[in-house]
């Protein structure tokens, strides 16, 4: 027993003194870190550490968010994500759209060469497509490649849709043009982008150089290492030591704890964040309530609590998605807790209610916190929030796929960037449709939206319709989309942000 | 009445276990006692202005990532981990000795099946049984507070059950049973007082492993439910901002640990002058 408490008192001590150490570190390398940063004249290599390992080299076999943000740099389709959040011409020099919306032409670009020398030819592009319909792990974009028919025309590919796919561009930006008959892309990757494959270590790095032969804007950088860290820990330890020149997908909690030799950077992390409600649900079948929900929840205050800061959404569209997104619908439902009590009056339930917040224990930061806000708000017009965390797994299979829930905190966001991958969900009997949200004027309006793809003006006023209906019906308390941060060494400038998980170093460089 | 205060003198003397064990415990139980009353924030109110702030004068520990005072949720986070601590030790402690003294008063065949029983539940590690059964049932304190208990009555049953298999063959055991009294009264008036020797350290001892088992539980995120606090559940949050706030975690698990020395160290004492009575 005396041995068991002596023990406990040393682990205890030892805890202490981690905490203490942990606690002192920033002050102690914030000298160092200046050396790094100046001793960085050269400039054009450039350290970024990226918090998981990559799953894989194979442009058809990576499924990870994180593998694709890197591989971004090294692997290109006919066309490429730019930072707006359009499809701009890469290994394609030109594309067109006939008028019923069926037949995609795509002009290959002159000159554009492979990593290990090659011109690329139409050829190449016909065995991409083939490749990737048959062996991409990406399902959605494999059920919209598969149904294409790929012809070549001289310089031209020719695509033939059995019918309207609006977000078809989006998808061919996810074909990534790699040399025809060519296998072994996970030990070394051949692609056309800014930069080559030079090396990669299974859990510690990998490494591209500039691809001196490339045909648009050249790279600045000479050479990027991807530091592979096995946590987000390891690498705020890096950080706070310096040793790195890039880190991205930080939250305001890093930041706090990053040394100030470091410039930090803010956008948002791409994520509709709602109190979900399941509108099959009563009370939440009653607009009203759903309403006086939103009313009685100062969303501000959930925000600067919870996450330390973000962009107020209104609806289920995210800020950097910029050509949908309205920024007018986040203010419908100003903090009004005299109104909520007023719509919960007509409603029938002046009394409260009692209800469940779910969210997954995984992500009880920010979520269980923002749960908790909640919680306390909520109360001052006599409803009952009960917080209920559960495992991620049993999240996805009760709550996501079961809908056996009554609220739920979390964030959505797309695989494949384009509206409707963020709109289609919430139509009546859409498999995705969590929330149970019927709504006959929503279903009409996406509907055309779909409808009308040679009209880029007009299906873009469809959806902000759609994401208005939403708005209007209240069918979620929409909350935010979380901040995200970048912490980049002075010597780099240049980062830009997109839309979607991207991480690209082409844009990136010297500071003087 | 003199020979009995020189007994509680010499209980104390030369014992510091014991001492300081008391010394520890009391002031714990008391800031316990305390905040069931007062604590001196509100442990659920949130603070806008002061997130994540240092101790100050104000906050004497310091506030939490939601602006809660710290000091407000250890005192409460305390109480809700010795209450449950106190009722898995009950739950455990009665039906411990109701199992134990009958198996071991009566022994047969039901005796060799309840030890057998038991004996496998204690070959599992307790918080892993208790991860599983929570993990199918939900959590909540209630689903703690019975599941621990159960998985607590197998220990106590045990020690019980040994005392008892060896008091029953004693002397003053057969002439109670010769002058015709019964079973019960054996059981529950002349044996169960003389179990008290051992009794005493294993409630001492089973009470530092509840708060150590529902702190575990609570900090894997599957005892008590937010935003209620319990020690646990605050070490893990706390986990999260060890960079930001380490005051945090610190006074957290400074708060375990003391609640823990002092039951560790007053069982310790309790088997010393035990001993020393011998």
């Amino acid at each position: 027993m005396k041995k068991i408490t002596a023990l406990f008192l040393a682990a205890v001590l030892a805890a202490c003194a981690l905490c203490g150490c942990k606690g002192t570190t920033p002050a102690n390398t914030a000298s160092s870190d200046e050396t790094t940063a100046s001793s960085g004249a050269a400039a054009t290599e450039i350290v970024v550490g990226i918090p998981q390992d990559l799953d894989s080299l194979d442009p058809y076999q990576v499924g990870a968010a994180g593998t694709r943000e890197v591989m971004f740099n090294v692997y290109e389709g006919l066309v490429k994500l730019n930072p707006d959040g359009d499809y701009v011409d890469a290994v394609a020099s030109s594309h067109s759209v006939s008028e019923d919306g069926l037949t995609y032409t795509f002009t290959l670009r002159d000159g554009v060469k492979f990593h290990n020398g090659s011109e690329v030819t139409t050829d190449d592009v016909v065995y991409s497509f083939e490749t990737c319909a048959a062996n991409t792990v990406n399902e959605s974009v494999k059920t919209a490649i598969s149904v294409a028919e790929v012809t070549v025309s001289g310089k031209d590919i020719i695509i033939t849709l059995p019918e309207m796919n609006s977000d078809f561009l989006a998808y061919v930006s996810n074909v990534y043009i790699t040399p025809a008959g060519y296998t072994d892309h996970a030990t070394a990757p051949i692609g056309t982008g800014p930069f080559k494959f030079d090396s990669y270590k299974v859990q510690d790095s990998f490494v591209v150089v500039k691809n001196e032969d490339y045909y648009g804007t050249p790279a600045a950088l000479d050479k990027v290492t991807f530091k592979i860290f096995s946590s987000q820990n390891d690498r705020l330890n890096a950080l706070q030591a310096g040793s790195i020149d890039l880190a991205t997908h930080l939250t305001s909690d890093h930041v706090a704890v990053i040394p100030d030799t470091y410039t930090i950077m803010d956008a948002t992390m791409n994520l509709a964040v709602a109190l979900y409600l399941n509108n099959a649900k009563a009370p939440f079948d009653n607009e009203k309530v759903r309403q006086a929900l939103w009313y009685a929840i100062d969303i501000d205050k959930v925000m600067n609590m919870a996450a330390g800061g973000g962009v107020k959404i209104g609806s289920s569209m995210f800020p950097a998605f910029a050509k949908y997104f309205d920024a007018s619908l986040a203010d419908n439902y100003s903090y009004d807790p005299a109104k909520a009590q007023e719509l919960l009056k007509e409603a029938g339930y002046e009394n409260g209610f009692t209800f469940k917040i779910t969210y997954a224990t995984e992500y009880e930061h920010p979520y269980g916190d923002m749960a908790a806000v909640i919680k306390e708000d909520l109360a001052k017009v006599g409803i009952t929030a009960e917080l209920d965390p559960i495992e991620w797994n049993s999240w996805l299979s009760d709550v996501y796929q079961g809908r056996n829930f009554e609220t739920t905190l979390v964030g959505f966001d797309t695989s494949v960037l384009t509206a409707s991958g963020m709109l289609q969900r919430w139509t009546t009997g859409a498999g995705k449709n969590m929330i149970n949200y019927s709504n006959a004027e929503y279903d009409e309006t996406f509907e055309k939206a779909q409808k009308a793809a040679s009209d880029d003006e007009l299906q873009t006023s469809l959806y902000k319709q759609c994401l208005e209906i939403l708005n209007k019906t209240a069918a979620n308390v929409y909350i935010e989309d979380l901040p995200e941060y970048v912490a980049i060494n002075p010597a780099f400038t240049g980062y830009e942000f997109y839309p979607l998980y991207i991480l690209d170093m082409s844009t990136v460089r010297p500071a003087q | 009445m003199d020979s009995k205060t020189k007994a509680k003198k010499k209980f104390f003397k030369g014992n510091a276990f014991l001492y300081i064990g008391f010394v520890i415990t009391a002031a714990m139980l008391a800031m316990i006692i305390v905040s069931f009353f007062w604590t001196p924030f509100n442990p659920t109110e949130m603070d806008t202005a002061a997130k994540m702030a240092g101790p100050s004068s104000v906050h004497l520990l310091g506030t939490d990532n939601l602006g809660r005072d710290i000091l407000s949720r250890i005192m409460k986070g305390a109480g809700t981990t010795f209450l449950i601590s106190v009722c898995v030790v009950a739950i455990g402690c009665v039906c411990g000795i109701i199992i134990g003294s009958l198996c071991g008063y009566f022994g047969g065949i039901a005796d060799a099946i309840l030890t057998r029983v038991c004996d496998t539940i204690t070959a599992f590690p307790a918080i892993l049984l208790a991860l599983v059964i929570i993990s199918i049932t939900g959590g909540g304190t209630m689903n703690v507070i019975i599941v621990l208990g159960i998985l607590f009555i197998p220990s106590f049953a045990r020690i019980v059950r040994s005392e008892y298999a060896r008091c029953r063959n004693l002397n003053y055991i057969e002439s109670a049973r010769l002058m015709g009294a019964s079973s019960f009264r054996i059981i529950f008036v002349h044996i169960l007082p003389n179990t008290m020797a051992v009794l005493l350290p294993a409630i001492t001892i089973g009470f530092n492993n509840a708060v150590l088992s529902e702190a575990s539980m609570s900090f894997l995120g599957i005892g008590v439910k937010p935003p209620a606090a319990s020690l646990g559940s605050m070490l893990r949050d706390a986990q999260t901002y060890l960079r930001n706030t380490p005051w945090y975690a610190i006074s957290t698990g400074i708060a375990i640990a003391l609640l823990i020395l002092g039951f560790s160290l007053l069982s310790e004492g309790l088997q010393q002058a035990a001993r020393r009575e011998e």
